[in-house]
């Protein structure tokens, strides 16, 4: 959701490196509540920023149930050919799947992504997971969900609920990618780039 | 991308990232569900004036593993035989809504006069033209290089892979040798042009009556001696079809039989055992077995031609993608 360009200077940062990380560590806590341990989990992170924060996830799980593997949890999962928007926008790159070795049919997959907006990305996500196998159930965890869905689709897990009108521009930043963790949330200025 | 025509017009930064795009898409191939729904809706027209079977065959499997709705258009049959001109099988195409048109032509030039004309709206990727250019077969034949051989340690033939081996590496340092009937073969003109962007070394080896005019000014080292580029050890060697339906009859003066051609510049098991360990051995098909290649070459550990014809798909879905997914203006 977040562009690749570093803001310099843009925008208040809402979330900074040590509640991004308690936010995933209670999110780790609830994928485990809610599924009564971490068996047969997957956990599927949407490039580019998913990924990280999916391993993050998967290493937040192995401290708790020391038997999970973090490599055999953790999946990427590239939309970018199940997108409705692909004729609107310049070419996009297509990203790699690899899903962990044990694959992920009757796995409890969890999708995790940076930012939940208008909820196409999830729409594309789970018409990808569906031609890759059958998973028994399918979760859904966002660092930041920022509302204006326009797809009958909610998260399951919430890093933290972030209200904004529309122009906003909300951006997540991770050390894996950017350098360092922070969320930052912005008015389109002029030298902002459109989406 | 608008339209491909020709591997003159890729850059290596732009040729990397079409090679990209393909191991990408060819590792979606491996799935059990091998559709993929990024061109649903789009048209894709296979417009054929010449015979082909793979090439086809190739682009209608990739068209339709990205859900493109695809038609096949053989000049065989239809108005073409009546002497419909290509601007008024143009000027249909672009009425009945075509996206993309894939072009074959026995004439030098006609995807770019079909691409530039202002005739079609569609984007036009070249399937080969005349003796001139057939830029997915180079980009197919990258690809399969740069998988068995670029940031090779160890590995080479036969070592395992997967369908990403190579991503993001160019083919600087690699030795190819193109050795056959380079005269008539546009797949040796688009593999000198892209082979060199990417940074590979490529020696053309054909008889002297068989080297086209103008050689000298292309980007590679031309031989006469199969046996002393072969003691250079190129790390892949690439065997060129002797087009003998383009020769007039038996042979055209080109060469004086078949079988000195097989034991000058044919590839047998004699050669195949002065390669390196990790060189492959490479044809674009349709083979002609005993004639430039051998039984024992076209099917050792080291032949990946049955390879190139799978990677041929993958490298088709990217090139479909790269100009179909998007419209530019």
């Amino acid at each position: 959701m977040s562009s690749g360009m570093p803001m310099p200077g843009g925008g208040t940062t809402v979330l900074g490196a040590p509640e991004i990380a308690r936010a995933l560590t209670r999110i780790a806590h609830e994928i485990l509540e809610r599924n009564k341990g971490g068996d047969d989990l997957v956990l599927l992170g949407i490039p580019t920023r998913g990924l990280p924060l999916a391993r993050r996830l998967a290493e937040r799980l192995a401290d708790v149930e020391p038997t999970l593997d973090v490599d055999s949890l953790v999946g990427e999962l590239d939309i970018t050919m199940y997108r409705d928007d692909l004729h609107r926008h310049p070419t996009r790159t297509i990203g790699s799947t690899t899903l962990p070795s044990g694959g992920i049919d009757d796995k409890i997959v969890v999708l995790v992504d940076d930012v939940l907006f208008s909820g196409r990305t999830i729409r594309a996500a789970l018409d990808a997971i569906k031609d890759l196998g059958r998973p028994r159930a399918v979760q859904l965890a966002a660092l930041v969900d920022r509302g204006h869905r326009e797809l009958p689709i909610r998260p399951d897990y919430v890093g933290k609920n972030l209200p904004t009108s529309t122009s906003e521009r909300v951006q997540v930043r991770l050390a894996e990618v950017d350098g360092d963790d922070a969320v930052t949330i912005s008015q389109p200025g002029a030298a902002e780039v459109a989406r | 991308m608008k339209h491909l025509l020709s591997t003159a017009d890729l850059d290596r930064a732009g040729a990397v990232h079409v090679l990209d795009t393909a191991a990408e898409m060819a590792a979606t191939q491996a799935r059990e569900i091998k559709k993929l729904p990024t061109l649903r809706g789009r048209t894709v027209v296979n417009l054929f004036f010449e015979d082909s079977t793979r090439t086809r065959i190739s682009f209608e499997t990739a068209a339709k593993r990205l859900s493109a709705d695809v038609i096949n258009f053989s000049a065989k049959g239809s108005s073409v035989s009546k002497g419909e001109s290509l601007k008024d099988t143009a000027l249909t195409l672009q009425a009945m809504g075509a996206d993309g048109i894939v072009v074959r032509h026995h004439a030098s030039g006609a995807p770019h006069l079909l691409a530039t004309a202002g005739w079609v709206d569609a984007s036009v990727v070249n399937a080969g033209d005349g003796t001139h250019q057939h830029p997915t077969q180079a980009l197919l034949d990258a690809f399969t290089i740069r998988r068995h051989l670029a940031g090779r340690g160890a590995a080479g033939a036969g070592a395992s892979l997967d369908a990403r081996s190579g991503v993001g590496l160019d083919l600087t340092g690699l030795h190819v040798a193109v050795v056959g009937d380079v005269l008539h073969s546009r797949v040796a003109r688009s593999n000198v042009q892209l082979l060199t962007t990417l940074g590979a070394r490529v020696t053309l080896v054909a008889p002297p009556t068989l080297v086209p005019v103008g050689v000298e000014a292309w980007p590679c080292a031309v031989s006469y001696d199969l046996d002393a580029t072969l003691a250079d050890s190129p790390d892949a060697v690439m065997m060129l079809r002797v087009q003998r339906e383009r020769m007039s009859a038996a042979g055209g003066g080109f060469f004086p039989s078949p079988l000195e051609y097989s034991r000058l510049f044919g590839l047998d098991a004699r050669r195949l055992a002065t390669l390196a360990d990790h060189a492959i051995v490479m044809h674009p098909g349709p083979m002609n077995r005993g004639l430039e290649i051998s039984a024992e070459a076209a099917d050792s550990v080291r032949s990946v031609i049955v390879e190139q014809v799978a990677n041929g798909v993958a490298v088709r879905m990217a090139v479909l993608y790269l100009t179909l997914a998007t419209k530019e203006s």
